[in-house]
């Protein structure tokens, strides 16, 4: 009954917003009804653009400054206050580089790729439920679009190893497809577990769910699913091709992996598709797991909801940043095993284990 | 199967460890020393940019012959007659004009063999190591306390005595 209330009043949030101020504006009867559906969607698509954006100038911060304290060193130190605009100063020498496009590579697919690898990555955004009131599209299959799209940044790896005719870049983009691929089957199988104790496949009704302090959260709700975030959590950082899972790109063996023949603007979109879908795995473990943006105490619920969302999410984040200065690098078997011989039975018990605790002792 | 577990268990438990250092380590103090805000002392005996005090040099060229890689030039002219060229500050009596005393620091291996043999002690090791430029030209370091005009003043004047000795 809830979740059905939050979905009809949530429902398109996003565009009823663009339409209102549209209306506001007296604006709204000089264009038709679909125009507006699709100003929406292009204000949508530039907000996430921003966040990720800003995210990546955060995070690119963190975790050269968290690198630095792991290893005793201090990071950056010299660009303004503790080296804060160091990103920004990056950013703007990214922006002014020079654009090569190698002569040997395919140029079609050379240019194509960046654009669709980050499209993925900003596209799984739309779903993502930041507050109890902020969600763009509050479709009904929310996690499953969201798996079914970020599985779409397969072909535009392939497309950039490919079309830049060049053996690490092929290398690269042959081991990161094989890698996403494998590692989308404990991904989905741990979501599945989440879902059945959700009983909902939209992000919002299984945030819903999980109201009322942290005991409720699904990471604690049943041993299973407490197991099933852990499988979600590595698998997910194979997804992304973070350390310890980044041998698609291991600079020792692949140079850059399939951005090798990249530089200047297009190599920045796929670093930010990195870490948008970085930020993107941290959501959607927050969303399924930890109760999205509820409170962990409902004492506590007074604190804005996108507040705790941001926290919870900041800290996987650190978490996924903090792992990556710890563990080295896994040899290409030793993935496979991880992923077919540990995590997927493992997932699968946790499906069965947590069916059978919904059924028994729910 | 019991490997298999065990290995899980095994592989839990080193990640946890290894996450454990790495916090431990984000909370202690960095090794960094923020350079050239913040320098280091350089030990007493520290070999760096070489120094000539050029006004103790009397120009015996034990350096220049004793450089493994000759990277000392030095041209001198004998006092003329009459000329007091005075004391060094250990007694000894300069007996030659030093018009050109270049050290090619680009060319300088810092053994510090040049600096035992000067009798007067007047070349030494500093603890200064930051002259790098933008100019390679810029690392031969010039020494001599004879301006170019006298310097050729005095080429000239001993051009013109050694052709009375030849004659």
């Amino acid at each position: 009954m809830l979740q059905k209330e939050i979905q009809r009043e949530y429902y398109n949030k996003f565009v009823e917003l663009v339409v209102e101020i549209a209306k506001w504006l007296g604006m709204y009867n000089s264009l038709p009804a679909i125009w507006w559906f699709i100003i929406a969607s292009i204000v949508a698509a530039l907000f996430f653009f921003f966040i990720i954006a800003v995210f990546a100038l955060i995070a690119i911060y963190v975790e050269r400054k968290v690198s630095g304290h792991v290893q005793d060193r201090l990071g950056p130190m010299e660009t303004g206050w503790h080296g804060i605009l160091q990103t920004l100063a990056d950013t703007i020498k990214l922006f002014l580089k020079e654009d090569i496009i190698p002569a040997a590579v395919d140029r079609k697919l050379f240019i194509l790729a960046p654009v669709i690898v980050f499209m993925t990555s900003l596209a799984v955004f739309v779903v993502f439920p930041f507050s109890e009131k902020f969600v763009v599209t509050e479709l009904n299959i929310g996690i499953l679009y969201v798996v079914a799209i970020s599985t779409v940044v397969v072909p535009g790896i392939i497309m950039a190893g490919w079309s830049s005719n060049n053996k690490w870049s092929l290398f690269g983009a042959m081991r990161s497809a094989a890698q996403i691929v494998s590692y989308e089957i404990p991904v989905g199988l741990s979501i599945v577990c989440a879902v059945m104790a959700a009983g909902d496949l939209s992000m919002q009704g299984i945030v819903v769910k999980q109201a009322g302090g942290f005991w409720n959260w699904f990471i604690f709700s049943n041993p299973f699913t407490f197991v099933a975030f852990f499988i979600y959590f590595l698998a997910s950082l194979a997804e992304v091709n973070r350390m310890p899972f980044d041998i698609p790109e291991a600079e020792s063996e692949l140079v850059a992996g399939y951005m090798t023949e990249y530089s200047g603007i297009r190599w920045a979109f796929f670093f930010l598709a990195e870490y948008g879908n970085m930020l993107a795995v941290s959501i959607i473990a927050v969303t399924l797991f930890l109760g999205g943006w509820q409170a962990p105490f409902p004492a506590l619920e007074f604190i804005p909801g996108w507040l705790w969302f941001l926290c919870k999410t900041l800290f996987l984040v650190f978490v996924q940043i903090w792992m990556r200065w710890t563990l080295p690098r896994l040899r290409v078997d030793q993935l496979m095993y991880i992923c077919w011989k540990v995590l997927t039975p493992f997932a699968f018990v946790c499906i069965f284990g947590g069916g059978l605790w919904q059924v028994l002792i729910k | 199967m019991q490997r298999y577990f065990l290995n899980i268990y095994i592989g839990i438990k080193t990640i946890l460890i290894g996450m454990f250092i790495t916090l431990k380590h984000m909370f202690t103090k960095s090794v960094t020393v923020q350079y050239p805000h913040k320098k280091l002392d350089i030990p007493e005996r520290c070999r760096n940019l070489l120094l000539n005090k050029i006004e103790d040099c009397i120009g015996c060229y034990q350096c220049a012959r004793a450089c493994p890689v000759y990277c000392i030039t030095m041209e001198t002219i004998k006092a003329f007659e009459g000329e007091n060229l005075g004391l060094t500050s250990d007694g000894s009596k300069k007996r030659l004009w030093i018009p050109v005393f270049d050290i090619d620091m680009a060319k300088c291996c810092y053994c510090g063999l040049c600096t035992y043999p000067c009798p007067t002690k007047c070349l030494i090791m500093t603890d200064k190591y930051e002259y790098s430029t933008y100019k390679r030209d810029n690392l031969i370091f010039h020494f001599t306390n004879v301006d170019a005009v006298k310097a050729a003043e005095l080429r000239e004047k001993d051009h013109i005595r050694k052709m009375e000795k030849e004659k």
